[in-house]
């Protein structure tokens, strides 16, 4: 079984490579974003548009600031202020409007990634919800818990910080560079060229740095694997006095991502002074290039014409140097994001029935008719082809003919399984760990769908009912009790939402809980935080019985319900059982075969196949498998 | 605690250092260069002399070169120091953890100690390499441009004075702001991440009781949360850029005006207006930077803190001085033990545990859910210290013995066990390093494993994935007590651990151990009569206190608890299945 879901994860792993493909996944996610916030977006981007002009002209005024009006007035051919004044109002205007644009992109910006986050979150979280319960079992719950902090983190920097930085930066890069153009165009090939040295040298070192930050994560995954296994087995460790050998391998592996993080980091900040010092080279040459061109007077090249150009090449050099920061960061981003959606791909569960469970009452004339109302009765709601719709009285009755199950195609875990459950009867399945007794009631409850053979649920295929309508109708206890966050009673509530207050307290009786809970600092409002920590085994046993008895399904499973709590405290636990399943359909998987004796029917199993079948009398007298298990230490002793 | 972090720094105290140093002249290039740059445009450009503007242009690439190199070599230096800071910090933590006890151990959870060992250590290395760098620069730059600036000209300088002055005001208020604020989204976003936690380790029950709806509707309200939380911390954030923006505009302005007034009156040079330009940008910048140190460091604390609190975790359970190591026999008394966990007298886990076990003897331990059988066993090897009273092996108190001999001494599988990935062989060889073939072999038949170890193809080559989770519960159980006995202990402690064994196997490694090893003194922990019915004495438990103590028909005769019990199992003839 194990290998089963390596295998499956394998394949998913491959799944993952394969699919990579930036292109399509920056679509999807601007997909999302332009969907909920068009609007916001149009105006996001004509405010950047507006923002960026305002920080160009104001470069562009250099030239003005020295050509006409300080010029002039060295000249003395103008002697007034006034001019300059106007003029620098004038930028002033631009300016603080520039200042303005850029708080309302922020603004807008903010609402926007804020918005598509929540939206990609909630998606994420109701999509997961919709998917079968083999998704859960073949992925590690620490990779998907990473698709809610560490994915949707970069996602976040991405949305809110690169992206309006990204297209700011693309603003700022035409507009910079058409009014070079505009100024000269021998000084903008200069330029161009060391654009192009730039974006090379960038490359390269982001190819260095990005090689090594690949190796960093790889060896950091690798350590974080060894400190988990060590940390759990920690206290081994100290009983096999082992501490020496694990700090050993620790060391090795600490020592291997050590190594990869400085060569991943010594590239990386490498970065920005080669690109700073390209930035110097660039000034010199436009300076050199420039002064050419002014003293030989060439197309009426100024002094504030070198002086805004070179502002503008710095200014270009600092967006190129920004971009490169960006970049990082974007592919950090873009894989998370891709992450996120192999989850969002993943297929549903899938339902096809149709027929519904729904409250009824039966009539003096033995009629059943759909009430509205919880009458305590419940029918099978079957609409036929022909429009016409039966009801059929819900007793709880399983049938199995010849089923065989595999979670794989390749592997079969059940053979041929056929048993009949009669309203109120209770089956009961015993066998060695892994002879396949929770599969069985697994596949009852449709966590999984069967092979071949047949399931009938009070004489319909269970394919034929709406799931949702099968569950509610089955309940069940199992080993290790999952507790909610919330009070007490809210735990009880879980069985049944719109429960009284009086309905909690009476189902709690019902499963001898009430006692302790009363005796909890807050009884019934006593809150419960890490599922249940604070509650010892027994307790939380009780509670979930209380659960399953509120939800008063006419079904129910329990999957080895008692196996962890002692014998004393059974017998607390096994009254409230025992009241449980009065006039119920039960499932009882067990450990201790005195839970097991008094069942109806009892299946052994072994290797997925029945093997014995009778009730404990029939099969003491049998002598067979059963009667080994039960009699065992008799034997040996 | 800063301090005791720091000096984690170790020998990469030289790189630690030369980062900054070849930062500051770096830093001092830096600063040279626009002034290269003013004298360029003023003698060179200005005045159409070509040969000052490539004598002044070369000096220039020159300097570059030079800051260029500065700048790499810090680069290299700060990811060397910041790289092995951190992987001191780690080893530094986990050999802290190896030395922990059991009540260490306790008080973290393994998630927390994991956490610590990555996440926050990582988020130290990045604050750590971010001062070293940018802690550095930053307010030499500030400080070097404005020196420049005020031997360019003072007004100028006042200006810039002014906008340091508003942004260092601005940027603090909205960091101020806006903390609080994340710290409360942060708080919520732990509480969202604890239900998605809740609801993958849950969701068979959300799909038993279809309650795929109502999680959804419960994760929405959480999310909702965190979305209005991170608006309203954003609502200050994002005033960053327009107010950088401003206080860069207006200097501007105002630096145009001053400038050309200055520049008319002949006190200023167009160069060193265009100077005065690029150093208004290096003052802003380093501004930034300070503030962006200061949110690091915010998130960073945290982390520290967290990883201090294990740093500075002292085990209580060490050597005395002389310690005793040779453990003569098996033998185990228990002299008015009381024990509590919380180390208070007034809550006792244990109370007045009297017990005196002959070195060979085999005794069971019987006893309800929280009866402390577990603690008790657990002060044989010194898991834990007694709070009173006193625990004797071979006639020596546990705690004037060396540590390691008594482990050695005393093998206990634990009820919570755990095997390494690796394989059989390996996980074996954690009882002894150089057990051979045979020994292991050996092991393995006491414990009932090697007739299903002969089944995998592999055999004792057959790897164990991490957790043991490719080999069955009872395949677990018999090889943790194969590997416990490798070691040859003289008291071999079993807490609970043959409860995923057939009862037939169980009865076989029974009848093993006992002719066996017949010199060791063996201590079982069981929830079945069976298991323990054979052993020379039986310990009754009750809430922490011996309610009996001896063979199986002296219990049945004379204590009502054992009677109980066993009715329960035997009477109403139950056994236990696999």
């Amino acid at each position: 079984m194990k290998n089963r879901k390596a295998a499956i994860s394998d394949k998913a792993g491959e799944m993952k490579i394969a699919k990579t493909n930036p292109l399509i996944t920056t679509k999807r996610l601007l997909n999302i974003i332009l969907k909920e916030y068009k609007f916001y977006l149009f105006f996001v981007v004509i405010a950047i548009v507006l923002s960026s002009l305002a920080n160009l002209s104001g470069i562009l005024f250099l030239r003005v600031l020295f050509d006409d009006y300080i010029t002039p007035l060295l000249n003395k051919t103008e002697t007034s202020f006034v001019p300059l004044l106007k003029g620098i109002l004038t930028l002033a205007f631009i300016y603080y409007s520039g200042v303005l644009f850029t708080y309302i992109y922020n603004r807008m910006m903010m609402k926007v990634s804020q918005g598509t986050l929540k939206k990609i979150r909630d998606d994420m979280f109701t999509h997961m919800q919709t998917l079968p319960i083999k998704f859960f079992d073949t992925h590690a719950h620490g990779n998907i818990m990473s698709l809610y902090t560490n994915d949707t983190d970069t996602l976040r920097e991405m949305i809110s910080q690169s992206l309006p930085q990204l297209l700011a930066s693309i603003i700022t890069i035409i507009s910079v560079f058409v009014s070079m153009i505009v100024m000269n165009i021998p000084l903008t090939i200069v330029e161009i060229l060391m654009i192009i040295l730039m974006t090379m040298v960038t490359k390269k070192v982001a190819g260095k740095s990005g090689k090594h930050f690949m190796e960093q994560q790889k060896n950091l995954g690798i350590l974080n694997g060894y400190i988990e296994e060590m940390m759990e087995g920690q206290k081994v460790v100290k009983v096999f006095n082992y501490e020496e050998e694990s700090k050993e391998r620790f060391v090795q592996l600490n020592n291997n991502l050590r190594q990869s993080a400085y060569h991943a980091n010594k590239f990386a900040n490498s970065l920005m002074p080669i690109l700073g010092n390209i930035g110097y080279l660039n000034f010199v040459l436009v300076a050199v290039v420039g002064s050419l061109l002014a003293i030989n007077d060439v197309s009426g090249f100024t002094l504030g014409g070198i002086a805004a150009f070179l502002q503008l090449s710095r200014n270009l050099n600092g967006t190129v140097g920004q971009i490169s920061n960006q970049i990082n960061a974007v592919i950090m981003a873009l894989a998370g994001a891709e992450r996120i959606f192999i989850l969002m791909d993943e297929e549903p569960e899938t339902d096809d029935g149709y027929v519904k469970l729904v409250n009824a009452k039966i009539q003096d004339n033995g009629e059943i008719k759909e009430v509205p109302e919880r009458t305590g009765v419940w029918a099978w709601k079957h609409p036929h082809n022909d429009g016409r719709v039966s009801y059929k009285q819900m007793l709880g009755e399983v049938v199995f003919d010849n089923v065989d199950f595999g979670y794989s195609e390749e592997k079969t875990v059940l053979h041929n399984i056929s048993l009949y459950a009669k309203q109120g009867q209770k089956i009961a399945f015993v066998g060695a760990t892994g002879a396949g007794k929770t599969t069985i009631t697994n596949l009852i409850n449709r966590f999984y769908d069967i092979q071949d053979g047949k399931i009938k649920y009070d004489d319909i295929n269970i394919n034929k009912i709406k799931k949702a309508d099968l569950r509610k109708s089955l309940g069940i206890v199992l080993q290790d009790t999952h507790l909610f966050t919330g009070t007490v009673a809210d735990n009880i509530r879980y069985g049944k939402l719109d429960a009284t207050e009086e309905e909690v307290v009476a189902a709690a009786k019902l499963a001898n809980a009430d006692m302790f809970i009363r005796h909890l600092p807050e009884g019934y409002q006593t809150m419960i935080t890490g599922d249940g920590g604070n509650l010892s085994q027994g307790q939380r046993q009780l509670l979930a019985i209380a659960r399953a008895a509120i939800a008063d399904p006419p079904v129910l499973i329990l999957d080895e319900a008692t196996s962890s709590i002692d014998t004393r405290t059974e017998k607390i636990v096994q009254e409230g059982m025992d009241k449980l399943m009065e006039g119920r359909t039960v499932f009882v998987i067990a450990h201790r075969l005195s839970t097991v004796k008094n069942s109806d029917v009892i299946m052994v199993l072994e290797q997925g196949r029945v093997i014995e079948r009778g009730s404990h009398k029939e099969l003491i007298e049998k002598k067979g498998k059963y009667h080994q298990l039960y009699t065992g230490a008799f034997e040996l002793s | 605690m800063i301090k005791k972090i720091a000096g984690y720094v170790g020998e990469y105290k030289k790189a630690a250092i030369l980062s900054p140093v070849f930062i500051i002249l770096e830093v001092i290039a830096d600063i040279i260069i626009p002034y290269l740059m003013a004298n360029m445009i003023d003698i060179g450009v200005g005045m159409g002399d070509m040969e000052y503007v490539y004598k002044s242009g070369l000096i220039m690439v020159g300097v570059s070169m030079l800051a260029l190199i500065f700048g790499v070599l810090s680069g290299r230096y700060a990811a060397r120091a910041s790289s092995g800071f951190a992987g001191n910090l780690r080893k530094g933590i986990y050999y802290n953890i190896q030395e922990f006890s059991f009540a260490n151990m306790d008080k973290y959870s393994t998630s927390g100690l994991i956490t610590r060992l990555t996440t926050d250590v990582t988020n130290v290395q990045n604050a750590f390499q971010m001062i070293i760098r940018v802690a550095v620069r930053a307010p030499i730059m500030l400080v070097a441009a404005m020196i420049m600036s005020f031997y360019i000209s003072r007004q100028a300088a006042l200006i810039f004075l002014g906008t340091i002055a508003f942004l260092g005001f601005a940027l603090y208020s909205i960091i101020m702001h806006a903390h609080p604020n994340f710290v409360k989204v942060f708080e919520k976003y732990d509480i969202l991440n604890a239900s998605v936690q809740e609801n993958l380790t849950g969701i068979r029950f959300v799909k038993a009781y279809v309650r795929e709806e109502h999680e959804v509707k419960k994760f929405k309200k959480a999310s909702e949360v965190i979305y209005q939380y991170f608006l309203k911390a954003l609502n200050y954030v994002i005033l960053n850029a327009p107010v950088m923006q401003f206080a860069m505009y207006t200097t501007v302005l105002l630096l145009s005006w001053l400038g050309a007034k200055q520049i008319v009156s002949d006190t200023m040079t167009t160069g060193q207006l265009m100077t005065l330009f690029t150093y208004s940008s290096i003052i802003l910048n380093s501004l930034m930077m300070l503030s962006m140190i200061f949110v690091m460091m915010i998130i960073a604390r945290p982390a520290m803190e967290r990883i201090g609190e294990v740093l500075v975790e002292k085990s209580d359970l060490t050597n005395r001085e002389n310690p005793v190591y040779e453990v003569k026999d098996g033998s185990i008394v228990f002299e008015h033990v009381n024990f509590s966990y919380a180390g208070k007298e007034d809550n006792l886990n244990l109370e007045n545990v009297n017990l005196t076990i002959r070195s060979g003897e085999t005794i069971g331990i019987i006893g309800g859910t929280g009866s402390a059988k577990t603690t008790l066993v657990q002060l044989i090897p010194r898991l834990y210290d007694v709070t009173g009273g006193s625990v004797k092996i071979g006639g020596v108190d546990v705690r004037d013995y060396d540590l390691k001999t008594l482990r050695d001494q005393v093998s206990m599988v634990l009820q919570k066990n755990v095997l390494f990935s690796g394989t059989i062989k390996e996980n074996l060889r954690w009882g002894n390093k150089y057990a051979s073939e045979e020994e292991i072999i050996e092991a393995c038949k006491l414990a009932q494993a090697s007739e299903f170890i002969d089944t995998f193809p592999q055999k004792y080559d057959t790897y164990i994935e991490q957790g043991g989770t490719n080999v069955s519960g009872g395949q677990k159980q018999r090889l943790t007590i194969a590997r416990a006995l490798l070691k040859k202990p003289k008291i071999l402690i079993m807490d609970d651990s043959t409860s995923a064994v057939d009862t037939k196997t169980d009865a076989l490694i029974q009848k093993a151990l006992k002719e066996s090893i017949p010199n060791t003194t063996k201590i079982i922990i069981a929830q079945r009569i069976s298991s323990v019915q054979e052993a020379d004495k039986i310990i009754v438990l009750d809430d922490g206190r011996v309610h009996g103590f001896g063979t199986h028909e002296e219990l049945l005769k004379n204590n009502d608890i054992y009677k109980e019990v066993f009715e329960s199992q035997v009477k109403g003839a139950d056994t236990d299945e696999e």
